[in-house]
């Protein structure tokens, strides 16, 4: 198991956050959740201009065995995506927290919605317990 | 209450994910899936199958009992050691199972069946059986490992005795052998050369232990599902069920019509086949990116089909599938996935055979 890098705020659902020096959000999916999906194969990447709202699907993510809904932690217009995992899903495997971001939001409504999210702490207590 | 091979505890210190699977806790992989199925495809794989359930049939009249057991003719079975797949269908013509049998006397005959069907094969075995006298014994002592791959006989007949080693080296697929205390099959689930080794349990983590050092390496569920698709093998439950028959399953090479033989389900076969099968199984490939998966929408001019099973390919780095669809559906066909529709192509499985893809997928 990886170390949970703690800049980052979590969903319940396994999407990380980052917020950046610059006040966008960066977003990807747990090392955890990485390990739980097995080798991916295919991102199905959001839209650059895409308004995005928080708790809503935005994304997929499919491995050999499933796929995933990927859900937006925070509200806002998509900045960017990593179209670099269009030929190399692996990279979330290989590393979640790093190159395997997913997308970039420009938030619409930081501050209210990230009281919502759960610190690394209670994130890695929340895997903690699924796993028991 | 959830059943564990005698290997369970070394899939454990080897890292595997388990998953539950028809009641037993087996491996889906120790680490990555899809390296486990390049290693099957390159070199040698194995993969622990003794949840399946091995059963042994005893009596003067047991060929004559799976004469009428078995959708597939046991008469083609004529020298020791041969085996045949078959279907055991219910007199709707539905698939009960999909089965090897191997012939080793003519009072003995050897079944394998699948373990999410254990129950209800050997219940309607027992009760076929009575009227034959043959003994139905379910043999619980023993564990079944599969290696698999280009260099999967190698590997194994590099720890056997010279005796044993020479008769597993002769054998031609799907013949059987015994030595060593161990009975050879060069059967498989994956579409490569290989074994299928059936060992009492008291010697099965040993030679798994003596298999990793020669070379193989562990495969888990996973890559077993993805290697058996690839090489155009059903899946039961997921490709057939009770509600199917071998003609709607692409299984109509496993029914011999023979003249006279008065198989479980045979009539409903012949009435189904000169009353015209509505729907059939086909290949599916999907060139886009994305991944085929069960229970998605088949489109097709000729009316709505449904995918069985479907999955990324490792080999092909492309999504295929098995799908039921109307009979006559042409060449291409659109997959619903998540409300869009995908053009896939239809094409004659198998997808992969030893470790390449077939022409024209």
């Amino acid at each position: 198991m990886n170390e949970i890098p703690g800049d980052l705020k979590f969903m319940k659902s396994h999407e990380w956050a980052r917020v950046e020096d610059n006040g966008t959000v960066t977003v990807g999916i747990s090392d955890h959740a990485q390990g739980l999906l097995g080798d991916l194969v295919y991102v199905e990447l959001p839209s650059v201009g895409d308004e995005v709202k928080a708790g809503n699907a935005c994304a997929v993510v499919e491995s050999v065995k499933a796929a995933s809904d990927i859900y937006a932690p925070v509200s806002g217009e998509v900045i960017s995506v990593n179209s670099a995992l269009a030929d190399k899903p692996e990279t979330i495997n290989e590393d979640a927290f790093g190159e395997g971001w997913i997308f970039v939001v420009k938030p619409s409504n930081l501050a209210e919605e990230s009281e919502d999210l759960l610190d690394p702490d209670a994130y890695a207590e929340l895997i903690e317990n699924e796993e028991h | 209450m959830t059943q564990h091979t005698i290997l369970n505890a070394t899939h454990r210190a080897l890292g595997a994910k388990m998953v539950d699977f028809g009641g037993w806790d087996m491996p889906l992989n120790y680490g990555s899936q899809i390296e486990e199925h390049h290693a099957v495809r390159r070199d040698a794989g194995m993969f622990d199958v003794s949840h399946m359930t091995v059963v042994d049939l005893r009596g003067a009249k047991t060929r004559d009992f799976l004469r009428h057991l078995f959708a597939n003719s046991v008469d083609k079975l004529k020298v020791s050691g041969k085996a045949l797949y078959s279907c055991m269908l219910n007199e709707q013509g539905g698939v009960i199972d999909d089965l090897i049998v191997y012939f080793l006397a003519e009072d003995f005959f050897r079944v394998v069946v699948n373990a999410a069907t254990h129950d209800k094969d050997l219940a309607w075995i027992e009760k076929q059986a009575k009227a034959f006298d043959v003994k139905v014994i379910e043999r619980k002592d023993l564990a079944m490992i599969a290696v698999q791959g280009p260099n999967a006989r190698a590997k194994v007949q590099s720890l056997l005795s010279p005796a044993t080693r020479e008769k597993a080296a002769k054998i031609g697929k799907f013949v059987a052998c015994e030595g060593d205390g161990l009975f050879i099959a060069r059967t498989g689930y994956t579409g490569e050369d290989g074994y299928e080794i059936i060992v009492a349990e008291a010697q099965a983590v040993d030679l798994w232990n003596k298999l990793i050092a020669a070379g193989a390496r562990p495969a888990g569920l996973g890559a077993r599902d993805t290697l058996r698709l690839e090489a155009g093998m059903n899946l039961y439950g997921q490709d057939m069920d009770e509600t199917i028959t071998p003609w709607e399953a692409g299984l109509a090479w496993t029914v011999a019509l023979d003249e006279g033989r008065d198989f479980i389900g045979r009539a409903a076969l012949d009435k189904q086949k000169a009353d015209g099968v509505r729907r059939v199984m086909v290949g599916l490939v999907m060139d886009d990116k994305g991944v085929l998966r069960h229970g998605q929408r088949v489109v097709t001019p000729s009316g709505d089909g449904e995918i069985l099973s479907g999955t990324f390919s490792p080999t092909l780095g492309k999504a295929i599938a098995f799908a039921r669809v109307p009979a006559g559906t042409a060449e291409s066909a659109q997959v619903d996935i998540r409300g869009k529709l995908v053009p896939v192509r239809v094409v004659k499985y198998p997808f992969v055979r030893d470790g390449k893809p077939i022409d024209g997928i």
